[in-house]
């Protein structure tokens, strides 16, 4: 367990501070800035943005999710981390399922509170930010393991950032159907989906993840 | 220094088309080191990663008894941190053993980012890394890549050190390199 601590403790670190604190600031305000500027693309009309709004900030969170991609695993990976843990008998599934909470615990929170003054920007009433809110909060489990499995996948190879958020893209559509979609009915059964979702991807991430950082020694 | 030892059996080498080496076999005890020797594209990294578990060996096999500590091009520590915390995340992981800082000159170092220090410093920085792990069996893959005279000195001491404590070290290295016994094999003998 402090094995797992000491990981998780230096992936926060250098995913939320030091020298690279902008990096995680950037989704954040690329979230907002899509919340800012989607009103200005579709027009004042209230009633469209309030039944639109929601679906809209699933996109941008979706998307805010993508951008630290590039630096999940593969700094990690030209550094030898994963090497020098795994000379220590420390698994990459314990590397990663670390990563992962990391991951999550870096933009989800803020992001969460992002959508507060999003919900505003785009209009959306109360009931309807709960809805989003809850589903944000079932659905960003599964974008930080999809963003993780996706970054081990693509690490070492050439344009991997690029190629990863393409390929993040396709796999979080279930995300996005049944979280986004709880929005349209209102019931609770497309955020239980939702969260169906994400702890599938949290249970096989770890693995799928640390078989794919093995495979890619050489 | 708990009893360890290094045992390769027949072993062979593959990287894509080509055999790099084959039929290799070392053993290796308490108190012994050993220099791998051989011309680039000989596949000394390779056999680095093969005794280390990290690469499957194309043929043959490997035991172990011991902890094995790595080092290589690659020093494992965070750029953006000051040395002392980068160093100070492996010492968490590793438990409370020696502190190499000062006898590797890293010191003054201690506040300096990674990314700031020279390529000699950095290697001195992987050694403290690799020499805090207290592991008994030590894989060195050029060592002495970018370091000056003084550094080198310090590395032969350093190996010579450990294996005084009844410690293993194999250095690959195609720089002539001091070592206890002064043993030394070469890559080109066991071409395929």
């Amino acid at each position: 367990m402090s094995v797992f601590l000491s990981l998780l403790r230096r992936d926060l670190g250098l995913l939320l501070g030091g020298e690279r604190r902008g990096a995680t600031l950037l989704p954040i305000l690329f979230f907002l800035a899509v919340a800012m500027l989607y009103p200005f693309a579709v027009g004042p009309d209230a009633p469209v943005l309030a039944r639109t709004g929601g679906g809209v900030l699933w996109i941008a969170a979706l998307l805010a999710a993508i951008l630290p991609l590039d630096r999940l695993v593969e700094p990690d990976m030209e550094l030898g981390l994963f090497d020098q843990l795994a000379l220590r008998g420390i698994s990459e599934e314990l590397a990663m399922t670390a990563r992962m909470v990391a991951h999550w615990l870096s933009f989800a929170p803020a992001l969460l509170l992002a959508a507060l003054p999003a919900s505003a920007l785009v209009g959306i009433d109360a009931a309807t930010l709960r809805t989003v809110e809850l589903g944000l909060l079932a659905g960003t489990p599964g974008l930080a393991a999809l963003g993780v499995l996706v970054a081990a996948l693509t690490a070492g190879l050439r344009g991997g950032a690029a190629l990863g958020g393409l390929l993040v893209i396709p796999l979080a559509v279930p995300l996005l159907v049944f979280g986004a979609g709880s929005l349209a009915t209102g019931g609770e059964a497309g955020l239980a989906l939702t969260a169906a979702c994400s702890l599938v991807l949290v249970a096989i991430t770890p693995f799928a993840a640390g078989a794919a950082i093995r495979s890619g020694r050489g | 220094m708990q009893e360890c030892r290094l045992t390769a059996h027949d072993l062979a080498c593959r990287r894509g088309d080509r055999l790099l080496f084959r039929g290799l076999a070392l053993d290796l005890i308490s108190g012994a080191a050993l220099q791998v020797k051989g011309a680039n594209g000989t596949g000394k990294s390779s056999l680095i990663r093969i005794l280390a578990g990290l690469l499957a060996p194309f043929a043959g096999s490997v035991a172990r008894s011991g902890a094995m500590a790595l080092l290589d091009e690659r020093p494992a520590l965070d750029p953006a941190l000051p040395l002392a915390k980068a160093l100070a995340f492996w010492q968490r992981l590793d438990g409370p053993t020696e502190n190499h800082a000062a006898q590797l000159g890293l010191l003054s170092l201690a506040e300096v980012p990674v990314r700031y220090l020279s390529t000699g410093q950095k290697k001195r920085a992987a050694l403290a890394r690799m020499a805090g792990q207290g592991a008994p069996i030590w894989l060195l893959d050029e060592p002495l890549n970018g370091l000056d005279t003084r550094g080198v000195a310090l590395v032969e001491e350093l190996v010579a050190q450990h294996c005084a404590q009844g410690g293993i070290a194999l250095v690959a290295s195609h720089q002539p390199i001091t070592l206890p016994g002064g043993a030394a094999i070469d890559l080109a003998d066991f071409a395929a």
